[in-house]
């Protein structure tokens, strides 16, 4: 069943088109990968689905409802939970209580909201942060926050932004396996943007990539890794197989 | 240790208010230093409202008297006009700042950051000369006179303390609340907060709608205990405006105990010096009230940012390394 369909999407700033007619069906249960190179439009897609920019034109249905001209925060409640690549801690509050105040848009009582905190402190392998400041968190540490605190809003689907992004290896093993634990223990769909091979190739099932705003395709990961147009956009034209 | 804590809290808040309580009995001697207790009780109103909406919630006004002005005018008016005592104002004067804080709320939500700020400053303005020239209304600058009900300080005092007790609790309640933890998360970032289901234009309102009572409510008392406002006083920019901000800055901004600091040090700083040192200074020391309490603001943010309340471990820690020297 399809949970988030993107239909011509297309974004323009001033005179540049930074998304050009896009259409994207991601199903329930799916891990979706979105790729392209920098300043492809992969952040911008994000923004326009959580109505941080306005959309040019284009329409947006996420389980039926079309949510084209909601608000952010409807969005948000409707169950569409996103991270940003720029990560948004809230500096000033314990990363524990970042968790309570993302779980209070569901929750009602401060206990409740407090257990729900606790429980993902754990799933994010932040239980030895949850007394610090969220400003003094390490990089790495951030990065598994902003998924604490989408995860405390409980998503149906949620848009992971460069998550893996400027991580050792041993802190991107961690996010690899929290990102699939999402789904196996949660049940939740998954759009990830990514630039880093190794986690985007391993955990999709399907990737859809982009170039200059505009799809050049989608596919299964070991397709798109093929495909000559998807090698050029990333490592010019020597290197495609198409023109060799 | 957590109940013990706790305890220790508990202890301390009563102490507090005990001491409250007992402070115009020690003062009896003295109407004049129970009238400064009762100014203390109304910046202690005043503060902690300005702290909820800029320390809790970060929207910085600085127009808060524009909500005094307001409370204090729906004390005056029906007296004014029909002889309606103005004691009725401890109901109206909340609700009239509270629909008034909704009215601004639409116009200046609309900014962010210092234009925010900027435009609460000139919608107060605003209100300050309307009520100046709409003289059929407000009867201008000569204000309004009324013969206050009591000449004992006492029950002045009660009633200010209960306000005073009103906006500590209210604040220190909301904070535990969901509300609270939206409060905070729009202060850390707006757009975060969104993305966290926040509607924030809603809980804006919300902080801005509790904040605006209280300031309306101190308004409206601070017209039944003077007996006479006129809009340079209510409205005014640096005598109410900015003294609330002060008062928030110097005793912390967004914790619950900081206005309350902030006041008692500010009032009695105010007097010290516009007393001229209690007469025992020259007349022109009196002259610098303003010169010094604008130093010790910038003394403050230079050098405790947190203010006296939220950086107190910084104060005893310095206390701590003094006596440490001297013992070695």
């Amino acid at each position: 069943m399809s949970m988030l369909k993107i239909e011509n999407l297309t974004k323009v700033f001033g005179g540049l088109i930074a998304v050009n007619n896009i259409s994207i069906d991601v199903k329930e249960g799916e891990i979706f990968g979105l790729i392209g190179p920098n300043g492809s439009g992969k952040t911008t897609i994000f923004n326009l689905i959580s109505k941080i920019h306005p959309i040019t034109s284009g329409k947006i249905i996420f389980n039926d409802h079309d949510i084209t001209n909601k608000k952010t925060y409807e969005i948000a409640r409707l169950g569409i939970g996103r991270t940003f690549q720029v990560v948004k801690p809230l500096k000033r509050l314990s990363v524990e209580e970042n968790i309570i105040a993302a779980a209070f848009s569901r929750e009602s009582s401060f206990n409740g909201a407090k257990n729900v905190a606790r429980e993902i402190l754990e799933f994010c392998a932040l239980s030895d942060y949850g007394n610090m400041l969220a400003g003094g968190l390490p990089i790495a540490g951030r990065k598994r926050l902003e998924i604490a605190k989408a995860l405390a809003t409980r998503p149906k689907l949620l848009l992971l932004d460069e998550t893996a992004a400027g991580l050792n290896p041993k802190e991107l093993d961690l996010a690899i396996e929290i990102i699939k634990k999402i789904r196996k223990e949660r049940g939740i769909t998954i759009v990830i943007v990514e630039h880093i091979m190794k986690v985007i190739m391993n955990i999709s099932d399907r990737i859809h990539a982009i170039a200059h705003g505009s799809t050049i395709t989608e596919g299964t990961p070991a397709e798109v890794a093929e495909n000559p147009q998807v090698i050029e956009a990333y490592l010019g034209k020597d290197f495609s197989l198409g023109e060799i | 240790m957590r109940v013990n804590n706790l305890h220790v809290f508990l202890n301390f808040e009563i102490f507090i208010l005990l001491t409250a309580v007992a402070a115009p009995f020690i003062f009896s001697f003295s109407p004049y230093f129970q009238g400064l207790l009762i100014f203390v009780m109304i910046w202690i109103v005043m503060g902690t409202s300005w702290n909820l909406l800029a320390g809790y919630t970060g929207l910085v006004s600085f127009g808060h008297a524009a909500y005094f002005g307001i409370g204090a005018y729906a004390a005056a008016l029906p007296y004014f006009h029909w002889g309606i005592s103005p004691w009725w104002g401890l109901l109206t004067g909340g609700v009239s700042a509270l629909i008034l804080g909704y009215l601004l709320g639409k116009i200046v939500f609309r900014l962010r950051g210092p234009y925010f700020a900027l435009g609460t400053l000139a919608l107060a303005e605003i209100l300050r000369i309307v009520f100046g020239e709409e003289i059929w209304l407000t009867n201008g600058h000569s204000g309004i006179l009324y013969m206050t009900t009591w000449v004992s300080k006492y029950p002045y005092y009660f009633v200010a303390l209960s306000l005073a007790i009103g906006a500590i609790v209210s604040v220190k309640y909301v904070m535990r609340t969901k509300a609270g933890f939206f409060f905070l998360s729009i202060r850390e970032d707006e757009v975060a907060a969104e993305a966290l289901g926040i509607n924030t234009r809603k809980y804006k309102n919300i902080a801005t709608a509790i904040s605006s009572f209280w300031a309306g409510m101190a308004g409206a008392f601070y017209m039944i205990y003077m007996g006479f406002i006129d809009p340079e006083v209510v409205f005014a920019l640096h005598n109410i405006s900015i003294i609330t901000i002060l008062v928030g800055i110097l005793g912390g901004v967004g914790t619950i105990w900081g206005p309350a600091v902030g006041a008692v040090i500010m009032v009695l700083v105010q007097e010290v010096f516009r007393s001229s040192i209690f007469g025992l200074a020259p007349q022109w020391v009196a002259k610098f009230h303003a010169l010094v309490f604008g130093l010790l603001v910038i003394f403050v943010i230079l050098f405790m940012a947190g203010g006296v309340v939220g950086d107190w471990n910084l104060v005893t820690a310095k206390f701590r390394r003094t006596k440490h020297a001297e013992k070695s």
